[in-house]
């Protein structure tokens, strides 16, 4: 039997009137990296909640490390280190007067604790920023610091929320770098929320939720692969007017998001020249790819992973 | 990867002291690292004594009231004015917190309620004694007799009385999720507390009803406990000193629960995504 950091089984969680969870239930093994992928609104952040013990749910069981969310929230809160979405730092206090009033927190104070935020910095690279103020820290700087406060106490899982928020790609990279090796060299849990995609690619595991429902759950790799071939993208002067056609003469399976008309092919190499055979002059462009994680997206919900909200970053 | 050896042993001492000690520090600290708010703290009662010494002193001396010349009368509501600005303005801290995300982390921790309260009322209340003991430092000035004994029990009782204050604040921003409407809601509460304390004018010439709602306003007996150390006296014509003193310190013990309640309530589930803030919290 495989000892799960998290367990959560039929878990509902209500706004109001609003479900932002419905029915969900999956396992996270020790030392896996699981995401949870979906677009805003789509129940994300209620999990996030849940399972770092700010909210209770309305219906259902969430438990982290043997310990129920609901019953041991002390417990829970012991083994978790969480990092949120929005700043958590003091910006008047220096990275590492951050840290030390994070450990007494935990707990922690002495030597122990001064240890401990010294081999934090070191391996985040910001030895030489701890008697900075915050303020004066870049984005991904202040990132890695607000990492570095979910570390200090030797979590058993790191649960962050959206942690590419505001850092530039240089910046992401080497944040998840960095949580990569920790997942590898202590093999700590990692839980992310995310809506960016490559961020989703480097998870063990994912779960795709939507409109509060768990709608996939997978390695990335086998998300992909149910797709089942390549997808095939068109880019026509009348698009409505071509995926019309489109139907009509190779099946019902061909959708259209912002202009582009898209299909999923298993022998999209034959089909390409079949297509513009098909339509000449009417495509200006055709793009085949191996399918990605919002293709898996569009495919089990019927709608793009970024709808209304494009600029979900902020 | 659970090291225990590191941590406190008591979690009394983990789950109040410790986090409470944290919190408490970074409010000092973000207090001396801010000269501007540095200069209103120590500057205001500095400021008082200029304005009331020129000003009060002169056309007040001959007045009396209560026994003694109004100068003297004033001295103890004025102590307990800035006193009362400083505890519960600095309450402010909680909505700022809240609102730049610092709290965030804090009630993911796992500390009690009782800690975070401890540590913040502390804060302020470390303030408003700090302008309190330089007020004092005053007082001989008007010619009240100051020993280093008196000086350090007066001290002892504007701790509690800071502490009942700021609690005070710190109960109504606990919910509040804008600093102006804190703002708002303190004036609405400060004036009335302070002028019908018994700090502008004695309770015994008052009509009765409002010297009925004077001995209901707890600071009433703040500022008679003060006066009567600060002059030796037994009685003030509003209450004896024991029970001056049991009131000041059952505010401050009710205002203290009451903070850890409020913390600890679980808010009614909103229509939309509820703010980090409505969180449930440790019990």
């Amino acid at each position: 039997m495989s000892y799960s950091d998290i367990s959560v089984s039929h878990l509902t969680h209500h706004y109001g009137e609003r479900t932002a969870l419905n029915d969900v239930s999956f396992e996270i093994p020790r030392g896996e990296i699981f995401g949870f992928l979906g677009p805003n609104g789509g129940g994300k952040t209620t999990m996030f909640k849940i399972l770092s013990t700010l909210i209770r749910p309305s219906k259902g069981k969430a438990a982290v490390c043997g310990f129920d969310v609901q019953t041991s929230p002390a417990e829970v809160r012991k083994h978790i280190g969480v990092v949120f979405q929005s700043p958590s730092l003091d910006q008047k206090l220096t990275v590492k007067e951050n840290l030390h009033f994070q450990g007494m927190l935990y707990g922690l104070y002495g030597h122990e604790l001064m240890h401990r935020i010294d081999d934090i910095l070191s391996h985040l690279k910001l030895s030489d920023r701890a008697h900075d103020e915050v303020e004066k820290l870049s984005g991904g700087q202040q990132r890695r610091v607000e990492v570095g406060k979910g570390l200090l106490h030797y979590p058993d899982v790191l649960i962050l929320d959206e942690p590419s928020t505001g850092l530039d790609p240089g910046a992401r990279i080497d944040l998840w770098q960095y949580l990569l090796e920790l997942n590898r060299s202590r093999s700590i849990t990692i839980v992310v929320t995310t809506h960016i995609l490559d961020e989703a690619d480097h998870c063990h595991r994912l779960a795709i939720l939507d409109q509060g429902n768990l709608v996939a759950l997978g390695t990335p790799d086998e998300l992909k692969h149910e797709i089942g071939g390549d997808v095939v993208s068109v880019i026509a002067n009348d698009p409505e007017k071509v995926h019309r056609m489109m139907k009509e003469k190779f099946g019902n399976n061909i959708s259209i998001f912002e202009k582009t008309i898209r299909m999923e092919r298993e022998d999209a190499h034959r089909f390409v020249p079949q297509l513009i055979e098909a339509f000449p002059g009417q495509i200006s462009s055709v793009s085949v790819s191996k399918p990605t994680l919002e293709d898996v997206f569009i495919h089990r919900t019927g709608h793009l992973l970024w709808n209304d909200e494009p600029n979900g970053e902020t | 990867m659970n090291l225990k050896k590191n941590e406190s042993p008591h979690s009394l001492w983990r789950e109040i002291f410790f986090p409470a000690y944290s919190l408490w520090m970074r409010e000092l600290i973000r207090f001396f690292r801010q000269r501007s708010r540095m200069i209103g703290v120590i500057g205001s009662p500095i400021l008082f004594w200029f304005f009331i010494g020129s000003g009060l002193g002169t056309s007040f001396r001959s007045n009396t009231a209560g026994g003694t010349n109004y100068l003297e009368y004033f001295f103890p509501g004025t102590l307990l004015l800035i006193m009362l600005f400083t505890a519960i303005f600095s309450t402010i801290s909680i909505i700022e917190d809240r609102q730049e995300g610092y709290l965030q982390s804090v009630l993911v921790a796992p500390i009690s309620s009782g800690g975070i309260a401890l540590g913040k009322i502390a804060g302020g209340t470390s303030l408003a004694v700090l302008q309190g003991a330089i007020f004092l430092l005053f007082a001989p000035l008007i010619g009240i007799h100051m020993t280093v004994l008196k000086f350090v029990v007066l001290l002892i009782l504007l701790v509690v009385i800071g502490f009942g204050l700021t609690g005070l604040g710190f109960l109504i921003a606990w919910r509040m999720d804008s600093t102006q409407g804190f703002h708002a809601i303190m004036n609405l509460f400060l004036i009335p507390l302070w002028l019908l304390s018994g700090s502008l004018f004695p309770s015994t010439g008052a009509p009765q009803w409002l010297r009925i709602i004077m001995s209901l306003n707890p600071l009433t007996y703040g500022v008679s406990s003060t006066r009567m150390l600060l002059y030796d006296l037994e009685w003030d014509p509003s209450s004896s000193f024991l029970f001056s003193l049991i009131i000041v310190v059952a505010f401050a013990v009710f205002v203290y629960a009451g903070s850890i309640f409020v913390i600890r309530k679980k808010s009614s589930p909103p229509k939309t995504d509820p703010p980090l803030a409505e969180a449930a919290v440790l019990p």
